[in-house]
């Protein structure tokens, strides 16, 4: 299925128009980035910089106005929106700042919400989804409602539901954004192992430089331009 | 996406909001309990006037001495009845009539042993029989011959036997009616109401000639208040009419411009007249509890249409996480479904109980039948989807990245 040497993500000229009130508004002005399978990447910009328009593209839950974005050799540009839902649902995980887990739902429930889509039966489903809450240390919590959890929980139920269905990529906006820095310090060493020894992918929009720190490739955008983009030999022990 | 996994997620979302889910479906349950409940009712007097109809006999002339308000002015009922036995027998002669037999109605109390009872005695012939289609329980009808002879038999209906016998059997006893004696030789297969509403098997019947001599003592022998007339065919009915007109003018010799002194009522007509009028008012209670049932479903309508506005974020998660426009249009589709069938459910349980009740209480029959329980869970079906399709599509319909952006 991959196209060997082919980079996993391949944007070219990416370019994000909003309509506004006094015209359109380019959030995004020609992005071209390749990003290969294994990487860990932090994107960094003020505020406003195109960094959440640009993980949506990537995330599939946009499109863009103008340009090419291939996702494994893939021209997501040519699917259908029903393909686009089936490969967030198959290849892509979400991280969000605010959490969006389902209120209502246990955390086991949450988890387990990608696998139904899969078309999982109901036990099959419940159990992965309990051994991925394990692999987020809340194993025992697996009952309670997101509103029984503290935020660095609750993120880490939204870590195990974005990996539910054994994604390649997990995109993450400002996933530590209303954690404290313990918190953040334990969600940032999750995603570190989830990257270091499963060989996920990880895209992650952050502001705070320690928490970019955790990335070995950082991505700085300011106006919807990419302005820097710098690897780091160095990995974090 | 598997089809348990809707009802699940329809089920979880209802129950999360069991106040809402009871009110939406209450529209339901008293839509479906009133269209139940209404074509219980008209369904249960069509089947009271039918079993009517058919007890009647088929293909019915009543033919009356005296006319009835048509010219106004001349009445010729009262003690001296216009029609005579030879006009009944001329009438049967008529080739397109099966059977005519000539009726002298009165009351009478009946006594057996020591007990008393009033009742209905018809004086006819054995063509009242036929013309009823009137079958016997036990023993056998009296012959021409009786009629002939004015033989003291009579043939009792089922409600004179209980009450005058009880279990006993009355083939062969004695009964006295006005003091006569009479030998009861047959009991009339059961009738039950007729279309006014009386009793049919509240009655006795005994030879026209021996109820004018021994019950009514009628000074004017060899006539009769009504004739009971039996065409062969519904198709022969007007034809039979007319040619019952022209005799019985011929008969009496009224000439041109003359009134009748007799009323010719086609009995079957009348019946159907009265058949097609429950039908209508049976059609007309069922298509205003279908209103009700419209109006549950419009319920349903808005409160998903309020539900869809309320989880917009919901829906963004849930298809960032993979799901396709279809299994959120399913999610919402099934939900209203949900409601609909589950509101349909408890409103035929509270429809078929309320039947129950009026019938117990109010003493009307009802008749709740399969057809209408199926048509309404079939209806109920339809409003689910119908009405559960708009807010499913609008909500399969968001973007992605707009439903998780909204709140
Ligand atoms: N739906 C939209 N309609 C109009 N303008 C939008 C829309 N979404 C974003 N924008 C604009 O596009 C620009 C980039 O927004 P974006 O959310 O990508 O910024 P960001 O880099 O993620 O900022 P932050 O760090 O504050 O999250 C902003 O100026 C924003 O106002
Ligand atoms: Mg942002």
């Amino acid at each position: 299925m991959a196209v060997p040497g082919a980079p996993l993500i391949e944007v070219a000229n990416l370019e994000k128009d909003y309509p506004t009130g006094a015209g359109v508004f380019q959030a995004l002005r020609g992005v071209s980035l390749s990003i290969a399978e294994g990487e860990f990447v932090a994107i960094m910009g003020a505020s406003g910089s195109g960094k959440s328009t640009f993980m949506n593209l990537l995330g599939c839950l946009d499109r863009p106005t103008r340009g090419s974005y291939h996702l494994d050799g893939q021209d997501v540009g040519r699917l259908s929106s029903d393909q686009l839902a089936a490969l967030r649902n198959r290849e892509i995980g979400f991280v969000f700042q605010g959490f969006n887990l389902l209120p209502k739902l246990t955390a086991l429930d949450n988890v387990a919400l990608p696998l139904m889509y899969a078309g999982m039966g109901r036990e099959a489903r419940r159990r992965q989804a309990q051994a991925m809450l394990e692999r987020v240390g809340l194993g025992e919590r697996s009952h309670h409602t997101p509103l029984q959890l503290s935020g660095g929980q609750q993120q880490r139920v939204a870590i195990a539901r974005a990996l539910a269905t054994r994604p390649r990529i997990i995109f993450a906006d400002e996933p530590t954004g209303n954690l404290d820095s313990e918190t953040s310090r334990q969600v940032m060493d999750l995603f570190s192992r989830l990257n270091r020894e499963e060989g996920i992918t990880l895209v992650l929009v952050t502001h705070e430089a320690d928490i970019a720190a955790y990335a070995r490739r950082c991505i700085r955008f300011q106006d919807g331009q990419v302005i820097e983009d710098t690897t780091v030999a160095q990995a974090v022990a | 996406m598997i089809f348990t996994s809707l009802l699940e997620t329809a089920w979880h979302a209802l129950t999360t909001h069991r106040m809402r889910s009871f009110l939406t479906m209450l529209g339901m349950v008293i839509g479906v309990a009133a269209v139940i409940l209404m074509l219980a009712i008209g369904q249960g007097a069509q089947a009271m006037v039918r079993s009517s109809i058919e007890s009647m006999g088929s293909n019915l002339f009543i033919i009356m001495s005296g006319a009835v308000s048509s010219g106004g002015a001349r009445v010729a009922t009262g003690d001296a009845p216009s029609l005579t036995f030879d006009d009944a027998d001329a009438i049967r002669d008529l080739p397109d009539i099966m059977a005519s037999a000539p009726v002298s109605p009165g009351g009478a109390q009946l006594i057996y042993g020591g007990v008393n009872w009033n009742t209905s005695v018809y004086g006819t012939t054995p063509d009242y029989a036929v013309v009823r289609n009137w079958s016997m329980a036990s023993g056998s009808f009296f012959s021409d011959a009786d009629v002939r002879r004015g033989a003291r038999v009579a043939v009792i209906g089922g409600v004179v036997a209980r009450e005058l016998f009880g279990d006993e059997d009355p083939v062969g006893k004695i009964i006295r009616i006005k003091q006569a004696p009479f030998e009861v030789i047959g009991v009339l297969a059961s009738k039950g109401q007729s279309l006014d509403g009386r009793d049919q098997d509240d009655t006795v019947l005994v030879p026209i000639s021996s109820a004018q001599q021994k019950i009514f003592s009628n000074t004017l022998r060899n006539r009769a208040r009504f004739i009971m007339v039996q065409a062969v065919s519904e198709k022969r009915m007007d034809a039979a009419e007319t040619s019952i007109n022209d005799l019985l003018r011929n008969r009496h010799r009224i000439g041109l411009g003359q009134d009748d002194d007799f009323t010719v009522r086609n009995l079957t007509a009348l019946a159907e007249t009265a058949a097609s009028t429950t039908r209508i008012m049976s059609l007309l209670l069922g298509a205003i509890a279908a209103i009700s049932l419209v109006v549950g479903g419009i319920g349903i309508m808005n409160i998903m249409l309020v539900s869809v506005t309320e989880r917009t974020r919901e829906i963004g998660i849930r298809m960032a996480i993979g799901a396709r426009r279809r299994d959120v249009l399913w999610q919402f589709l099934v939900e209203a479904l949900t409601l609909s069938l589950i509101g349909c459910g408890i409103g035929l349980l509270f429809g078929i109980g309320g039947a129950w009740l009026v019938e117990r209480l109010a003493g009307l029959p009802v008749a709740v039948t399969l057809a209408s329980v199926l048509m309404a869970v079939g209806v109920s079906f339809l409003i689910g989807v119908f009405f559960g399709f708009y807010p499913a599509r609008r909500a399969a319909g968001l973007n992605p990245i707009d439903a998780l952006r909204s709140q």
